[in-house]
C-alpha cells in the first residue's frame, strides 16, 4: 500500500505546473551564468585572481568546467531551498486547500503510510533537482568549458584540486547538499501537516531559513551556543568537500546534526498528520 | 436477524468550549438506506467525520462492522465508501486517473476495464480521459458515486449528496443510490436537511438537532400517514374549539386558524361536525407530525 501511494504521489508531482517550475528556473539560472561566464569570464576571474598574480603563475584552463559548477552550486544552493519549498510545502496543505484529503484519509492506509508516501516522493523530487543541477553544472559546464584543475579560495587562503581528484568531492558534496535540502524539505512538509492553505507552509519555511541564516552570521556572542546547531549553518557544508585536507570531524557533525533535524521535523510531522483534525 | 453494521453510542466532539455534537446515537443494520437528518449545523456532517476517523471524538464509541474505528481503523474503512462534504478530486488530473489514484489506495482493481465499467456506471463513459477542472458539481458527484465503488464497499456513505445540483441532477443521483441499493445491495447512509429527501430513499432514519440525536427508527413509522397535524382555517376558530371539545390535540393558533392531530380517515367527519354547527371552513392544510417537528426544528 505504501508503494502503491508513493507511486500516486509521483503521478501528482509530475503533473502539476508547479513541479516544473524548479527545473526551469535551475536550468535558465545555469544558462545565463554560462553565458555571462563565456562573454565576461576571463575578467572575472581576473579581478579574482589579481592578488595572487604577483606571487602565483596561473597556468593552463582556470576558467573550466569544474570552477562553473563550483561557482554554481554556490550561487544556486541558496535560491534550492526556496524552489524545493515550493512543492514540498504543498504536499499536505495542498490536499487540504483541495479538501482532496477527505477521500484519501477515508482510504484504508495509515496516516502515518501517507505521510511517509508524501515524504519519499518529496525526497525523490528534491534529489532529481539536485541531480538536474549536478548535470547541468558539472557535466554540461565541462562540455562547455572543459576540463583542468579547480581552483577554490576559501577562508584559509587558495586551494587548488587536480582535475582527476575533483569528481569524488561533486559527488560527495552533493550527497551533503541533498540532506541540507532534505532537511528543507522535512521543515516544510512538517509545517505543511499544521495548515491547510498551501502558501502558508512555503513562507514559514523560507522565514525560518532566513531567520537562521540571519541568526548564524550576525557575529553577537548571544548566538555563539545556538549556532552550531542550526540547520542553517550546516547547509554549505558540502563546501567541506573542497578543501585540503577534508575536514573529517566538521563534516560529520554537519551530517548529525543535519539528520538530527530531520528526524525531529519527520517524527512532529508524523505526530502532529495523526492527530490532525479533518475539517477543511 | 439483521447485522448492525454501524453502532455509534453517545458520541460527541467539542472544539474548546463549543459542543458540535452532544450526544449522538445512531444503530444502522446491513442493506440499510440509512438517512442522517438535520438542520444546517446540526452535527451531521461532524458526526460522519467521526464515524469515517476524520475527526477525533471527544467521548462515545464508534464501531463500524464490529470493529472499533479507534483501534481498527483500517479493517473498518477498507469496507467503506464515501464522499465527505463534497467530492473534490484534483483538478489537473483526468477522471480516470483520479479514480485509479483513490482504487489504488483502496486496494480496487485499477484496471482501464474496471475503471471505465465505473464510469459508464455512473454516466460518465466518454469523459474519461477529461480533466475534472472541466466537470460540472454533478459530474464530480457523480466521479464521486464511481470512486466510492471501485474497491467493492459494503457500505457508503454520502454526506449531503444532492447539495447544489441542479433538479435533474437531484433526480439522476436520487436513482442512482437506489440503483446501489437494489442493484448491488449495498447499505448506504446519507445525510440531508431535507425531510422529502430522505423519505424518498432512506428505509430508516435519525434526526440531528444541536448535537444530539432525537428520534430514529423506520422512515414508515416516523413518518405514518395515519398521524397527521391538520391545520383549519375557519370563520371563527374559538367556536369552532367548542363543537371539536371531543376531539383531544387541539390547539387554537389565532382568531381563525387551529391545528388537531387526526387520522387521515377523520378529516372528513371533523368537517362535516363544523359544516352542520354552521361554522365555514375556508381551509384544510394538512401536515404530518414528523415534518412539524422538523420544520419546528429548523425554524423554517
Amino acid at each position: 500500500m505504501f508503494l502503491n501511494n508513493t507511486y500516486n504521489e509521483f503521478i501528482k508531482i509530475a503533473a502539476k505546473p508547479r513541479s516544473y517550475i524548479s527545473i526551469a528556473a535551475i536550468t535558465l539560472l545555469v544558462g545565463i551564468i554560462f553565458f555571462a561566464m563565456k562573454i565576461d569570464g576571463p575578467g572575472y576571474i581576473s579581478f579574482i585572481t589579481a592578488s595572487f598574480e604577483q606571487t602565483l603563475n596561473f597556468q593552463g584552463n582556470i576558467m573550466n568546467g569544474n570552477l562553473m559548477a563550483f561557482i554554481i552550486l554556490q550561487m544556486l544552493i541558496v535560491q534550492i531551498p526556496l524552489l524545493v519549498a515550493l512543492v514540498t510545502g504543498d504536499l499536505i496543505s495542498g490536499e487540504a486547500a483541495m479538501g482532496t484529503i477527505r477521500m484519501l484519509l477515508t482510504k484504508p492506509i495509515s496516516r502515518t503510510s501517507i505521510l511517509l508516501s508524501k515524504y519519499t516522493a518529496g525526497l525523490i523530487y528534491t534529489f532529481f533537482i539536485l541531480v538536474w543541477m549536478g548535470f547541468l553544472s558539472v557535466v554540461v559546464g565541462n562540455w562547455v568549458f572543459g576540463n583542468g584543475d579547480l581552483m577554490v579560495l576559501n577562508s584559509d587562503g587558495l586551494v587548488i584540486l587536480p582535475a582527476n581528484d575533483i569528481i569524488w568531492r561533486f559527488m560527495s558534496g552533493f550527497v551533503i547538499a541533498f540532506l541540507a535540502l532534505a532537511t528543507v524539505a522535512t521543515l516544510s512538509i512538517m509545517l505543511s501537516c499544521f495548515s491547510d492553505n498551501s502558501i502558508g507552509p512555503i513562507v514559514t519555511t523560507m522565514s525560518i531559513i532566513i531567520l537562521f541564516t540571519i541568526i548564524g552570521t550576525l557575529d553577537v556572542p548571544v548566538f555563539d551556543n545556538i549556532r552550531p546547531y542550526l540547520f542553517t549553518t550546516h547547509m554549505a557544508a558540502w563546501r567541506s568537500f573542497f578543501e585540503n585536507p577534508l575536514p573529517i570531524a566538521s563534516i560529520k557533525q554537519s551530517i548529525l546534526i543535519l539528520i538530527a533535524h530531520i528526524g525531529v521535523f519527520l517524527s512532529i510531522a508524523i505526530y502532529q498528520f495523526n492527530k490532525k483534525d479533518i475539517l477543511s | 436477524m439483521e447485522q448492525s453494521i454501524i453502532s455509534i453510542s453517545h458520541l460527541a466532539k467539542n472544539y474548546g468550549s463549543f459542543q458540535a455534537v452532544k450526544d449522538v446515537n445512531i444503530n444502522v443494520q446491513q442493506g440499510d438506506v440509512y438517512g442522517i437528518l438535520g438542520p444546517n449545523g446540526a452535527g451531521k456532517s461532524t458526526t460522519i467525520r467521526c464515524m469515517l476517523s476524520l475527526i477525533k471524538p471527544s467521548a462515545g464509541s464508534i464501531s463500524l462492522f464490529g470493529h472499533n474505528i479507534k483501534t481498527h481503523r483500517k479493517e473498518a474503512l477498507s469496507k467503506i465508501g464515501c464522499i465527505v462534504e463534497k467530492p473534490d478530486f484534483y483538478k489537473y488530473l483526468s477522471a480516470e486517473t483520479n479514480l485509479a489514484i483513490f482504487g489504488r489506495i483502496a486496494g480496487a482493481d485499477v484496471s482501464k476495464k474496471n475503471l471505465h465499467k465505473m464510469l459508464s456506471f455512473v454516466g460518465l463513459q466518454g469523459r474519461e480521459k477529461d480533466k475534472v477542472s472541466g466537470f460540472s458539481h454533478g459530474m464530480k458527484q457523480r466521479l464521486g458515486i464511481a470512486q466510492t465503488l471501485l474497491h467493492d464497499p459494503d457500505l457508503i456513505v454520502l454526506d449531503e449528496p444532492t447539495t447544489g445540483l441542479d433538479p435533474q441532477g437531484i433526480i439522476d443521483i436520487r436513482n442512482l443510490i437506489l440503483n446501489l441499493k437494489n442493484e448491488f445491495q449495498k447499505t448506504i447512509v446519507l445525510s440531508s436537511h431535507i425531510l422529502s429527501e430522505i423519505e424518498l430513499i432512506a428505509n430508516r432514519m435519525v434526526i440531528i438537532n444541536k448535537g444530539t440525536s432525537l428520534v430514529e427508527g423506520s422512515v414508515q413509522a416516523l413518518l405514518n400517514q395515519e398521524d397527521l397535524l391538520v391545520l383549519f382555517e375557519v370563520a371563527d376558530s374559538k367556536a369552532a374549539l367548542n363543537i371539536l371539545s371531543g376531539y383531544k390535540n387541539v390547539q387554537l393558533t389565532d382568531s381563525q386558524h387551529f391545528e388537531i392531530s387526526l387520522g387521515k380517515n377523520e378529516i372528513p367527519n371533523c368537517i362535516a361536525t363544523l359544516q352542520q354547527a354552521g361554522i365555514l371552513v375556508y381551509g384544510v392544510e394538512t401536515k404530518r407530525k414528523l415534518e412539524d417537528y422538523f420544520l419546528k426544528l429548523t425554524n423554517a
